[in-house]
C-alpha cells in the first residue's frame, strides 16, 4: 500500500485546489481597520485538487469498513448500511433546509420527525419519542435528566442510580452527569440481574434502574418484569438501555416489560451508518407520565399542519441545537418504511440465528464463561488460549491478518479477556463461515505456534501500535519540525 | 425489500447445526408472557422505486429551498466543493465504526488527526478534541470542563451567545451545582464591559463570550480575556461561525483557554440544523480534563508512523461515571468532511471565503441601511451578519418579502424581547450581488 504522509507534509505555498468567483460587489476600504485579523494562517495546507482526491483516496484504502466485510464488533450493531438511505438523506429539499426556516416552508421535515417518532413509539412499546438526542450516550443522558425532573416535581429528585457491572461505560457516566451517585448491581451465574441484591439495594434514595436488555452478553433478561415491579415498588424509573434492541424488533416491546424510559441507536438497529464514529442518533423514548419533561421543541399538528411547540413548562429544556441529526432520522425512515413490519421483525430473527450459529460453531474452541442461551450476540473468552500465553487482544490482531473485523474485547467487565461477537441479520453464511474458520484457525494456532498471534497482525498498514507511547507523550497534532 | 443475505437452505442448516427445529426456538430464553401476539404497526415494506416516489413526495412539502434567503443565527450557506461531496461518500469512510482497531483504522485516525491540526491552527489552541454533538452541546461541556478545572461555582454567559447554546447550557448544569449569569450588550452590540466587571468576582469559573457573537458583532476578546484572567477566571471563546477564523486572529492569541463551537460552515449544508460538528480546544495544561476522543501519534513495532485514539483515561469506557465526559459516539463523518472541506480550500481559499463574507455582508448592510425607515441597530464592527431595525412588525415585513420569493432576516423578538422590531441578517459569499439588490428592492416596496 502507498504511504500517505499528512497533507501539511505536501503542503507548498501558492498550491490551489478552489477559488471563489471575483468578489461581484465594490470593496470597501478600511474594512479590516481596528480589527484584530490575521495576516496568515500558519502551516495551513495549500495542495492541489489532485493531491487532495489521491491523499483521500489512499487514506480511505486504509479502513476496513461494513461495505468490505464481517465486522462482528459486539454491541455495535455493524449491519449493512443500505444505499438508497444515503441517497434520500441527500435529497436537495432536505438537506438546503433551514433550521429556523418558516415553519410552513419545513412540512416535509416536520412529518419526518413525526413519523419516526410515532413509528419508534409502536416498535418500543412506548408512548412517546424525542429524536433529538444526537448518539446513544445524550440519549442515556436525557432520559436520566427526564428522571430527574419527574422525581424532583414530586418533591425529591434522590441520590442513586443502580447499574449492573455488566453496563456499558456510558450508563454510569450519563448518570453521573446528571448529578446521581451509581451503584452497581451483581450478575448472578447466569449473567443476568442478581434480584436479591436489586431487592436489597432499591430504596427510596434510587431514582432508577438503568438496564441493558438484552445485556451485553447478549442474555435476555427473564426476570425482567419482576425487575421492573421491585424498582416501581419503591418509587424509581426503569431506565433501558436499547443498544441490543437489534434483537426484539418485532418480537417484544420494552414499553410492555415495565420499562419506562429507553434510549435506541438509530446508527445500530436502524442501520445509519457509523461514519467511523458518527454521526449518530439515540432517540428516546418514554411512558406517559415522563411525557412532559421531553426536550423542547416537540412536533405537534395542530390543524392539519405541523408545528414546533416550544411552549412546555415541565421540559427539561433543550440538550442540543435544533432538533437532532435530521439526517440521520431520515434515513432511520427510509429504513423503517423499506422493511415494514414483518422486515422488522425478521431482522431480530436472523440477527439471532447468525450469532446462535457462530456460538454454535466455535463453543469447542473457545470458552464461554455464561452458558446462559443468548440472543444477537455472544461473548466467549480468550481462557482456553491464555493456557499458551494468548490473549484476546493476540486473537483480535492475529483476525486482522485473516480479513476480518475483531469483535468487542473492552466489556463487559463481568468477562475478563473477553470477545463479544455480533454478526447482524446482514452476513451471509459464507460470511460467517468466513469468520468463523479464523476463529477455529486462531485456536489451532495459539496451540501450534502462538507466536505468530503475538506478533500479529503482519499484513495490515502498520503493525501493532504502541498505545502507551502515544498516552505516556501525546503528540496529537502536527507541528513543522524546528 | 429486506437487507437479508441467507437462503431458505441457509437457515435451515444454521438451525440444525444449532441444534433447533425453528427460530422460534431460540426466543425460548423470553417469557412467553412479554412476546408481542401481533404483528408490529407499521406501514407495509416499500420496494426502492416506491421508496424513492414517497420520499420525492415528502420533500415536495418542503418550499424553502425554492426562496432567496438571509437567514444565519447559527447557521451557514457555504459553497462546498464537489470533492467534499465526492470523497466523503466512499464506503471505507461511511461504514467503519470508530477506530477501535487503530491497524484497519488508519484513514479514519489519520484524518482525526489532520482535523486535530487544522482545528488548533486556526484557533490558536495547543490540543483540539476530535469533534462534539454540535456548538450547543460543545460550549455545555467547556462550562462543565471550566468547573473540572477549578471547582468555582459561577460561569459568566454573554448574553450575545447564541439563545440555543445558552439553553443548552442551562440543561447541562442543572444538576451540577454551577450557576450562570448574564453579561448584557452595549450600543455597540459587543459585551458590556461594565456589566462584566460588575459580575466578575472570586467565585467566578469562567467568562464565555461568543465572536462574532449572535448578533454578528466581532468582540474585543483582548479586553475581555485580560479581565476574566485578571479575577483568576477562565476565558472560553465559543465561535458559531467558523469561517470568520479565515480573517480573525486566532482567539488563542488572546489568551482564551478553551475556544468551542460550531463548524458546520466547514462543508456540511443546513440539513435542517443537523449533522452539525461541534469542535473544542484548549491550552495544553488542560489537557486531561478535555471531553472527547482525541487521535495521537505513535509507532508500530517496526517503527513505523501510526495514529491511534489516545488518552482513554479520560473516557466513560475506563473511567465510567469518572470520565470526563459520557459521550462515545461523536460526529466523525462531519469532522471527515470539515477536514476535505479545509483542505480543499487551503489557506487562500479560506482566506478569500472569509474576506467575501465581510465584504459582501458589509455591502448589504450599507445598502439596506439607506432604506427608507431601516437602521443599523448596532455599532460594533460584524464579520457576516448584522441586526437591521425596522419601523414596523419584523413579521409583517418578512410576509411582504416572502410574497417575493425572499425569506427575510431571523426576527429577534423571541430571542431578545429588547429587539423587538428587528431581524438578524446573513449575507454570505454564496449571495450575489444582484441577489441583493433583489433583498433591497424587496424591502423597499414591502415598506413603503
Amino acid at each position: 500500500m502507498i504511504r500517505e504522509p499528512l497533507i501539511f507534509e505536501i503542503s507548498a505555498k501558492g498550491k490551489r485546489a478552489f477559488r471563489l468567483p471575483k468578489l461581484d460587489v465594490k470593496a470597501k476600504k478600511g474594512i479590516f481597520e481596528g480589527l484584530a485579523i490575521r495576516d496568515e494562517i500558519k502551516d495551513f495546507p495549500q495542495v492541489s485538487e489532485v493531491e487532495v482526491v489521491r491523499h483521500f483516496t489512499r487514506l480511505s484504502q486504509q479502513n476496513y469498513c461494513v461495505d468490505l466485510g464481517i465486522y462482528p464488533l459486539g454491541s455495535c450493531t455493524m449491519k449493512y448500511n443500505p444505499k438508497v438511505n444515503e441517497k434520500v438523506a441527500a435529497l436537495d429539499g432536505f438537506v438546503q433546509s433551514h433550521p429556523l426556516a418558516p415553519m410552513d416552508m419545513v412540512q416535509g421535515n416536520l412529518e419526518v420527525i413525526k413519523l419516526v417518532e410515532d413509528y419508534l413509539s409502536e416498535i418500543a412499546g412506548m408512548d412517546a419519542f424525542t429524536l433529538q438526542p444526537s448518539a446513544g450516550a445524550q440519549g442515556e443522558l436525557t432520559g436520566m435528566m427526564l428522571i430527574h425532573a419527574c422525581h424532583e416535581a414530586r418533591g425529591n429528585p434522590r441520590k442513586i442510580v443502580l447499574i449492573p457491572d455488566s453496563a456499558h461505560g456510558t450508563n454510569p457516566s450519563s448518570a453521573h452527569l446528571c448529578g446521581y451517585t451509581v451503584q452497581e448491581i451483581k450478575s448472578n451465574e447466569n449473567g443476568t440481574v442478581d434480584l436479591e441484591d436489586l431487592a436489597q439495594r432499591m430504596t427510596e434514595d434510587v431514582a432508577a434502574l438503568m438496564v441493558t436488555n438484552p445485556n451485553t452478553l447478549g442474555v435476555f433478561e427473564y426476570d425482567i418484569k419482576k425487575i421492573a415491579e421491585i424498582v416501581h415498588a419503591k418509587g424509581g424509573f426503569v431506565y433501558m438501555d436499547g443498544a441490543n434492541m437489534n434483537a426484539l424488533t418485532g418480537i417484544c416491546r420494552p414499553g410492555d416489560m415495565g420499562v419506562d424510559v429507553i434510549h435506541i441507536n438509530l446508527h445500530k438497529t436502524f442501520s445509519t451508518p457509523h461514519g467511523g464514529g458518527g454521526p449518530g442518533s439515540g432517540p428516546v423514548g418514554v411512558k406517559a407520565i415522563l411525557e412532559p419533561y421531553l426536550p423542547i421543541p416537540r412536533v405537534e399538528k395542530k390543524d392539519g399542519a405541523f408545528v414546533l411547540n416550544f411552549d412546555r413548562p415541565k421540559s427539561i429544556g433543550r440538550v442540543r441545537g435544533f432538533y437532532g441529526n435530521f439526517l440521520v432520522i431520515v434515513r432511520a425512515l427510509a429504513y423503517i418504511w423499506t422493511l415494514g413490519p414483518d422486515g422488522m421483525r425478521e431482522i431480530a430473527e436472523i440477527a439471532v440465528l447468525n450469532a446462535n450459529y457462530i456460538r454454535k460453531s466455535l463453543e469447542k474452541d473457545y470458552h464461554l464463561k455464561y452458558t446462559t442461551p443468548t440472543l444477537h450476540e455472544c461473548v466467549f473468552s480468550d481462557k482456553f488460549q491464555k493456557e499458551y500465553g494468548v490473549s484476546n487482544l493476540d486473537i483480535a490482531k492475529r483476525l486482522i491478518d485473516l480479513g476480518v473485523h475483531p469483535p468487542t474485547m473492552s466489556f463487559p467487565l463481568i468477562v475478563h479477556g473477553a470477545l463479544m461477537i455480533e454478526p447482524t441479520e446482514t452476513e451471509s453464511k459464507r460470511d460467517l463461515n468466513m469468520f468463523i474458520e479464523a476463529m477455529k484457525q486462531i485456536a489451532r494456532e495459539a496451540k501450534e505456534n502462538p507466536g505468530i498471534l503475538k506478533s500479529a497482525p503482519h499484513n495490515s498498514y502498520v503493525r501493532r501500535l504502541d498505545e502507551t507511547a502515544a498516552a505516556r507523550n501525546p503528540i496529537v497534532k502536527w507541528e513543522r519540525e524546528k | 425489500m429486506s437487507y437479508i443475505s441467507l437462503s431458505n437452505k441457509d437457515k435451515k442448516e444454521m438451525l440444525e447445526r444449532i441444534g433447533v427445529s425453528a427460530i422460534d426456538d431460540l426466543y425460548g430464553c423470553l417469557p412467553e408472557e412479554i412476546k408481542l401476539k401481533r404483528r408490529l404497526n407499521l406501514p407495509e415494506a416499500l420496494t426502492e422505486p416506491e421508496l424513492l416516489r414517497r420520499f420525492e413526495g415528502l420533500v415536495a412539502s418542503n418550499t424553502y429551498a425554492d426562496h432567496l434567503s438571509f437567514l444565519g443565527a447559527g447557521v451557514y450557506r457555504h459553497f462546498i466543493p464537489s470533492v467534499v461531496d465526492y470523497l466523503s461518500a466512499r464506503g471505507e469512510f461511511v461504514t467503519p465504526y470508530t477506530p477501535y482497531q487503530p491497524e484497519i483504522s488508519q484513514g479514519t485516525l489519520q484524518v482525526i488527526f489532520e482535523y486535530q491540526t487544522l482545528i488548533c491552527q486556526l484557533t490558536g489552541m495547543d490540543i483540539s478534541n476530535a469533534s462534539l454533538y454540535d456548538g450547543a452541546m460543545a460550549a455545555a461541556e467547556a462550562v462543565l470542563m471550566a468547573n473540572r478545572l477549578n471547582n468555582k461555582p459561577k460561569i459568566l454567559v454573554a448574553r450575545s451567545l447564541h439563545p440555543q447554546y445558552r439553553e443548552t447550557i442551562r440543561t447541562y448544569i442543572k444538576n451540577m451545582g454551577v450557576r450562570i449569569e448574564e453579561i448584557g450588550f452595549g450600543e455597540s452590540g459587543g459585551i458590556d464591559t461594565n456589566d462584566l466587571l460588575n459580575k466578575l468576582d472570586k467565585d467566578t469559573s469562567a467568562v464565555l463570550i461568543q465572536s462574532p457573537n449572535f448578533f454578528g458583532v466581532v468582540e474585543d476578546l483582548q479586553k475581555f480575556g485580560d479581565l476574566a484572567h485578571e479575577h483568576q477566571a477562565l476565558f472560553i471563546v465559543a465561535v458559531a461561525e467558523a469561517a470568520s477564523f479565515g480573517i480573525l486572529e486566532a482567539p488563542g492569541k488572546f489568551g482564551a483557554d478553551v475556544v468551542c463551537g460550531e463548524a458546520q460552515s466547514f462543508g456540511l449544508p443546513p440539513s435542517f440544523g443537523g449533522p452539525f460538528l461541534g469542535f473544542m480546544g484548549c491550552k495544553k495544561e488542560h489537557l486531561r480534563q478535555l471531553p472527547g476522543r482525541i487521535a495521537g501519534q505513535t509507532k508500530d513495532v517496526d517503527g513505523k508512523r501510526g495514529f491511534v485514539l489516545t488518552l482513554s483515561t479520560r473516557e466513560q469506557h475506563i473511567r465510567r461515571e469518572k470520565a470526563t465526559s459520557n459521550i462515545c459516539t461523536n460526529q466523525a463523518l462531519c469532522a471527515l468532511r470539515a477536514t476535505m472541506f479545509l483542505e480543499t480550500l487551503g489557506h487562500d481559499g479560506l482566506r478569500e471565503m472569509a474576506v467575501q463574507n465581510m465584504q459582501k455582508a458589509a455591502y448589504a448592510a450599507e445598502k439596506l441601511g439607506k432604506i427608507n425607515g431601516v437602521k443599523a441597530r448596532f455599532e460594533g464592527r460584524f464579520f457576516n451578519e448584522f441586526v437591521l431595525e425596522f419601523p414596523g412588525d419584523v413579521g409583517k415585513i418578512n410576509d411582504g418579502l416572502r410574497a417575493k420569493k425572499i425569506v427575510g432576516g431571523l426576527a429577534l423578538k423571541e430571542y431578545y424581547p429588547e429587539l423587538a422590531g428587528c431581524a438578524l441578517f446573513c449575507v454570505t459569499e454564496v449571495h450575489t450581488k444582484k441577489e441583493i439588490g433583489r433583498l433591497a428592492a424587496a424591502l423597499k416596496k414591502v415598506l413603503r
